[in-house]
């Protein structure tokens, strides 16, 4: 009874449920179906297409994709574990430390960044960064440098361009999963003889690990298929994968290639991922929550 | 006898606001000593300060006979349970109790022995490898304490630990909680609100109030002979009557309340005709229709205006004749008084000995 009482569909059910499904089935199911055939062909000699797995091979044989992908996989991580390390004290700071009042304050400082669009706080970077930018002409102003430096287009600008684009999907999972940290758990630690760093590693990661995960995640996705942050503040040496997708779609015209490649992507996200649970003893259940 | 825990002139002001108020006691060893307030009397700032958690803003602290001043929360021989116990919800019981042990870099044997020990003292023996949230509330209360008492403190500090329990989980482990005190034998103190956990457990109370201490006594001297109002009003169920005082005598005087009845009762210090004052009278005092022959008694009439029936605890609540103050008077459950029943007419006395009076304050 109970159990055919669950499955019944209701009317309620089809007004909520079909905007999802449409959502799913016509802007991300549909176009995947679509790029995963597209990947799966190819001309033979004689110019027709047919069935034939050459456009994976191809990314095996050319060093220069599966070297970008590597690349692109191994700043990803890194990527997400500087994020973490400058969120989480931000996030401690404003749940725990600061006085109430100012949590709401300092909460809306760290959003109100991500009001303007990506492209234009990148911008603004690069008016910063680049050789006749703020930070030369003061530099050279103070006595400092002789001449302007530039200090755009190399991977460690590249990478701290992208951990900034990315701190507040970090920031504020781990804020939500430590305000739910009661006081006193810090303090019994405090008070059975811990000192800052056991603290630390021992109820407050441990508490935070959800947050840590769910916010990890979100961070590693954005990062990976970022396109606009390597481009413009790495230049032509980013050598991110996003780059060699867009190449082959928009300046090769070779369709069938970037799909191959797009779905190269996200077997790598979904594999990384899922090792990043295993090694977390974390469930994507209970991340998600 | 050695003295565990010396807070001498100890006081807290945040901004304007005065927290405690030259505070000073000292707890020998192996004493159960409670601090019982209302909320917000400071009792739980002045136990943060003997944890370490804040710093006094003048006086001293010392434990064993060490000042404490600069010493942090996890260098004092010290531990606190918290009010909401803190166990860490992502560990076992065998990992909470062993996190201070392990912060002495205890060898791992001799951890795994004194777990197994502290965990058979609480009564929990075999709960080694369970999670914090299969535990009961009862069970959580003793990994708390065991917690701490594995770790040896010169002092146990606890604060307000069953409050959050249930009545009858409450009863049964403040009985709990001295029989263990009494076996380990470590000093312990407890802030509480609640009266009854105070007197039950302690060797000796300090009734705080507004952030100093009213009263320094064992369980029956604040309830038989209370030093101030705050204190008699505070400390178990009181009949309160406001008045002035009309004549005095060497042993006693005579009282004439606001609504004209005339008591005499003992004198207590400084009180002089003419003074106001307010008289305060246990409910077990009264006596439901004393033999006439009994000297030395107030007598007066009260029409009942309820019973209520509460085992061994029920009370009548009556007015005085032409007067609605409320009157608690305790009824004894020995069946001689079954007759009476709601609006009856009855007389009531009390000794003139039982009755306390204190000058008013202003």
């Amino acid at each position: 009874m109970t159990m055919n009482r669950r499955f019944q569909i209701t009317l309620p059910l089809i007004c909520f449920l079909t905007p999802v499904l449409l959502w799913l089935v016509l802007m991300i199911v549909l176009p995947h179906m679509d790029l995963l055939r597209m990947s799966l062909r190819a001309e033979d000699d004689f110019g027709n297409a047919i069935w034939s797995f050459s456009n994976y091979m191809a990314f095996f044989v050319e060093p220069i994709y599966w070297l970008t992908f590597v690349r692109t996989a191994v700043y990803s991580i890194l990527v997400t574990l500087m994020t973490f390390i400058v969120a989480m004290p931000v996030a401690f700071y404003i749940t725990k430390v600061v006085a109430p009042r100012f949590q709401g304050f300092l909460m809306m400082l760290l959003l109100m960044p991500f009001w303007v669009s990506e492209l234009v706080r990148v911008y603004g970077w690069m008016i910063l960064l680049r050789e006749s930018g703020v930070i030369n002409h003061f530099l050279i102003r103070l006595g400092i440098l002789n001449q302007p430096i530039e200090m755009l287009y190399n991977d460690v600008t590249m990478i701290m361009g992208l951990v900034y684009t990315s701190m507040l999907f970090m920031a504020v999972p781990l804020v939500s999963v430590l305000e739910s940290l009661d006081d006193s758990l810090i303090e019994a630690a405090y008070d059975l003889g811990a000192n800052m760093g056991t603290i630390l590693f021992r109820i407050v990661i441990p508490h935070a690990m959800p947050g840590i995960v769910s916010g990890s995640i979100v961070v590693f996705m954005l990062t990976l298929g970022n396109y606009l942050t390597p481009n413009m503040i790495g230049g032509k040496n980013a050598l991110w994968f996003t780059e060699q997708i867009y190449n082959q779609f928009i300046a090769s015209f070779n369709w069938n290639q970037g799909s191959a490649f797009g779905f190269l992507l996200l077997a790598l996200s979904s594999l990384v991922i899922w090792v990043g649970l295993k090694l977390t003893r974390q469930k994507l259940s209970r991340v998600a929550q | 006898m050695q003295i565990d825990l010396s807070v001498q002139g100890v006081s807290k002001t945040f901004g304007d606001f005065i927290a405690v108020d030259d505070v000073s006691f000292e707890v020998p060893q192996g004493e159960f000593f409670s601090i019982l307030g209302p909320s917000g009397c400071g009792k739980t700032t002045l136990l943060r300060m003997i944890a370490g958690f804040t710093e006094p803003s003048r006086g001293k602290i010392l434990i064993r006979e060490e000042d404490m001043a600069g010493v942090p929360p996890n260098r004092r021989p010290v531990n606190l349970i918290f009010q909401h116990l803190a166990l860490f919800p992502m560990m076992t019981v065998a990992q909470n109790i062993a996190f201070g042990l392990q912060r002495r870099k205890e060898k791992r044997s001799d951890i795994q022995r004194k777990i197994t020990r502290i965990l058979e003292r609480v009564d929990l023996p075999g709960f080694e490898d369970k999670a914090i949230d299969q535990l009961s509330g009862g069970q959580k209360q003793r990994v708390a304490i065991a917690r701490c008492l594995v770790l040896d403190p010169a002092v146990l500090l606890l604060d307000e630990p069953l409050g959050a329990l249930d009545l009858k989980l409450r009863e049964q482990m403040k009985v709990e909680l001295k029989k263990l005190q009494a076996q380990v034998g470590t000093t312990f103190v407890y802030i509480t609100h609640d009266q009854s956990e105070a007197l039950v457990m302690s060797d000796h109370v300090a009734v705080m109030n507004q952030g100093h201490f009213e009263q320094v006594d064992t369980p029956q001297n604040l309830y038989h002979h209370p030093q101030t109002s705050f204190v008699a009003r505070f400390v178990g169920d009181n009949n309160t009557w406001s008045g002035v005082v009309r004549r005095c005598e060497t042993e006693t005087v005579e009282i004439e309340t606001v609504s004209g009845q005339h008591f005499r009762t003992r004198a207590t210090a400084s009180l002089s005709p003419g003074t106001a004052v307010e008289l305060f009278l246990r409910p077990e005092a009264m006596i439901i229709q004393p033999a006439a022959e009994i000297p030395y008694l107030n007598r007066f009439e009260v029409i009942v205006k309820s019973l209520l029936f509460d085992g061994a605890n029920s009370r009548l609540l009556a007015n005085p004749l032409n007067d609605d103050t409320e009157l608690l008077i305790a009824l004894p459950q020995n069946r001689q008084f079954d007759h009476i029943r709601r609006d009856d007419r009855i007389e009531v006395a009390w000794d003139e000995q039982s009755g306390i009076c204190f000058a008013s304050p202003e």
